[in-house]
């Protein structure tokens, strides 16, 4: 049994294209095309070089050693946070904007939470001098003044989500209906490894890059290309997918996967969709997701705008059900504290997020000789209000 | 024979209503229900609403979300329906997203919709394989008809396989658009429907989305049988209440 994606666009029983007829034509092109203009010569190398020359590829796979000792285990961190715009999102951005010139696409839309998808998307819109219009919940332009800033200067154009809740998953809501309303010339660049049949999997593979390093890099290292542990934070997941990505089938290595407890996970204020989701359908997808008796979706919390969707991508799904992943969830409370620790012993201000990885040492004890390597998803330099408030630093 | 069945037979143009379950108001149902049968409307799409409609725009969104804050659950739904078919004899389709429908059970759903007396279902994120793989025998042991949506972007091929699964209309979307975005039809629109009208389908085709007037609705049902109106209605009722529902019936049928 694979824990990849399979033929029809499931993993196990989650994932799939539940997508209103309107959407059909431009998800089926999508679908009929993404293998193949991925394996193109030219879109490899094209994809290749600017993740080496622009995003800063490969990014460092770094021993922590205070971290290390602390923790009485060997930890790898790998520093996706030193990409182009500070994390892992451009890798997928880069990938999706090329695909979006092989469709012949030349207007892009995007969803944006926390507005580092945003800026990733008008950072590669920029490049390729592609108009770009990012949806963001009015509530989030509120709370993430500089992103917005930012992808302004880019020369996105910000249109704020004004339904529902007004946050990420309306965000989503909203550039769906742009697509439906323009479906010729539109490519929508998806965020995460969510949504219809074939995103998913395809940012999977765009983001796949990190543990392909991850095995070279660790080969010289360690001499073996496999860690004991691989461990990452999940929000829709596609840090985590991409770290997980070439290790998926091999049992020899342990999958962790964390997510954001929000205040507790029985508080009403939590994003830990595997201990409070069930199965259903969001945004075309077939997943768990955190929602009512009655199948109204709910609104996740988390101090990580990064981690509040109420769903999960169908991989991680996947991995929950199966037991192929572990999965822990974490408090607002202990990954703040995970990110100053992070900070002191290692001279890095990770991202939220990521934060939300890194605590779980406290409690998840591991061998001294395993090797667990945590996906450093994002800097911290987003978060920084987030971090002066809470610590009144 | 199903209702809608019996109802595409008649030899004149179909109007359908579609309304928000629970708006304006918590128990509005049966008094729309009851009155759009009495202002001559030939079937009713009642929206059982969702957190998140993709396919539908602001219009609908804005009332389902207030009928979710009004209280209205699937559950709740039911028991507004029961005991409807001794009031009314107009086709009625329930409108709504999978996930609430999956949430209810699929089979316990389409159990219940038989015994209120629905007829048809519209689910637009149910996607047509996925029904014919694995639910069409289950709405059919409840006799129930599934509606599927085609669009301007539907291809020819496509068309004819929703046409073969299909087995009482087709809900033809008119424009690349999601729901109350258009403004009347032009030369393009026309043009599709047209194209749709030489496929010589074996089910009738009822037009949706920017029909609100006796003009557009005119336009739409030019090659179609029947146009359906749901943003228009859903303005007229949040603006007028639901004590007068048959003057906007009469002004739209005014020239038909």
């Amino acid at each position: 049994m694979s824990y990849q994606v399979d033929e029809k666009g499931y993993y196990g029983e989650f994932g799939g294209a539940y997508i209103p007829e309107m959407l059909y034509p431009n998800v089926e092109e999508l679908r009929s095309r993404y293998l193949d203009i991925m394996k193109e010569e030219s879109f490899q190398k094209e994809f290749k070089e600017l993740l080496k020359e622009y995003v800063g590829r490969p990014t460092p796979l770094y021993y922590a050693k205070r971290f290390s000792e602390k923790y009485g285990t060997k930890v790898y961190l790998k520093r996706e946070d030193l990409c182009h715009t500070g994390a892992h999102k451009v890798n997928n951005t880069i990938g999706q904007i090329l695909m979006a010139q092989k469709l012949g696409k030349n207007r892009i839309i995007a969803e944006t939470g926390a507005g580092q998808h945003g800026v990733a998307t008008a950072t590669v819109c920029a490049l390729m001098g592609m108009e770009c219009i990012v949806y963001m919940g009015e509530i989030d332009i509120d709370r993430q003044a500089p992103n917005v800033a930012r992808m302004k200067m880019l020369g996105a154009k910000v249109v704020p989500a004004k339904s529902g809740s007004r946050t990420l998953k309306d965000a989503t809501n909203e550039a769906i209906r742009d697509w439906i309303n323009n479906p010729v010339d539109t490519h929508y660049i998806i965020g995460s490894v969510v949504g219809p049949h074939p995103y998913p999997d395809m940012v999977a593979r765009f983001q796949s890059v990190i543990s392909e390093e991850i095995k070279v890099q660790l080969k010289e290292k360690e001499g073996k290309e496999d860690p004991d542990y691989v461990v990452a934070c999940v929000g829709g997941g596609s840090n985590a997918a991409g770290a997980y990505y070439h290790y998926l089938d091999n049992p020899e290595v342990g999958i962790i996967a964390v997510e954001a407890a929000g205040k507790g996970v029985d508080s009403g204020e939590s994003a830990a969709t595997s201990a409070l989701g069930k199965m259903g359908i969001i945004h075309g997808s077939k997943t768990l997701l955190m929602q009512t008796g009655d199948g109204q979706i709910t609104e996740p919390y988390s101090i990580s705008a990064g981690l509040d969707y109420p769903g999960v991508g169908p991989m991680h799904a996947n991995l929950f059900t199966s037991g192929r992943g572990e999965f822990i969830s974490i408090t607002d409370e202990d990954a703040m504290k995970a990110g100053l620790e992070l900070a002191k012993l290692e001279g890095i201000i990770p991202a939220i997020e990521t934060s939300h990885a890194l605590a779980i040492f406290e409690t998840r004890k591991f061998e001294k000789d395993d090797i667990v390597v945590v996906n450093l998803s994002g800097r911290g330099d987003k978060d920084l209000n987030t971090y002066i408030e809470y610590f009144s630093l | 024979m199903n209702r809608i069945k019996q109802k595409l037979q008649e030899d004149h143009k179909l109007l359908s209503i579609y309304f928000t379950a629970g708006f304006p108001n918590i128990d509005d149902t049966e008094k729309i229900i009851v009155d759009l049968e009495k202002s001559g409307v030939d079937f009713i799409e009642i929206g059982l609403p969702f957190s998140d409609p993709l396919a539908d725009g602001p219009t609908i969104q804005e009332s389902s979300t207030k009928a979710l804050k009004n209280g209205m659950t699937t559950k709740k739904l039911f028991e507004q329906l029961d005991g409807i078919r001794e009031k009314v004899e107009i086709p009625l389709i329930i409108m709504g997203y999978f996930n609430p429908i999956l949430q209810y059970g699929v089979e316990d759903f389409c159990k219940k919709c038989q015994s209120v007396g629905i007829d048809g279902l519209i689910i637009p994120d149910l996607p047509v394989d996925v029904y014919h793989e694995k639910y069409q025998k289950l709405f059919e042991k409840y006799g129930l008809i599934n509606v599927f949506l085609i669009t301007p972007q539907t291809s020819d091929e496509r068309i004819k396989f929703i046409d073969s699964v299909s087995d009482g209309f087709i809900y033809m979307v008119s424009s690349a658009s999601v729901t109350g975005s258009t403004t009347g039809f032009g030369e393009e629109t026309r043009k599709y429907f047209k194209r749709i009208n030489d496929l010589q389908l074996k089910n009738p085709q009822i037009v949706g989305f920017g029909i609100k007037d006796s003009e557009t609705f005119d336009q739409a049902t030019e090659y179609a049988k029947g146009a359906i109106i749901g943003s228009a209605f859903i303005k007229y009722v949040d603006k007028n209440g639901v004590s007068d529902i048959s003057s906007f019936v009469q002004n739209v049928k005014a020239l038909t």
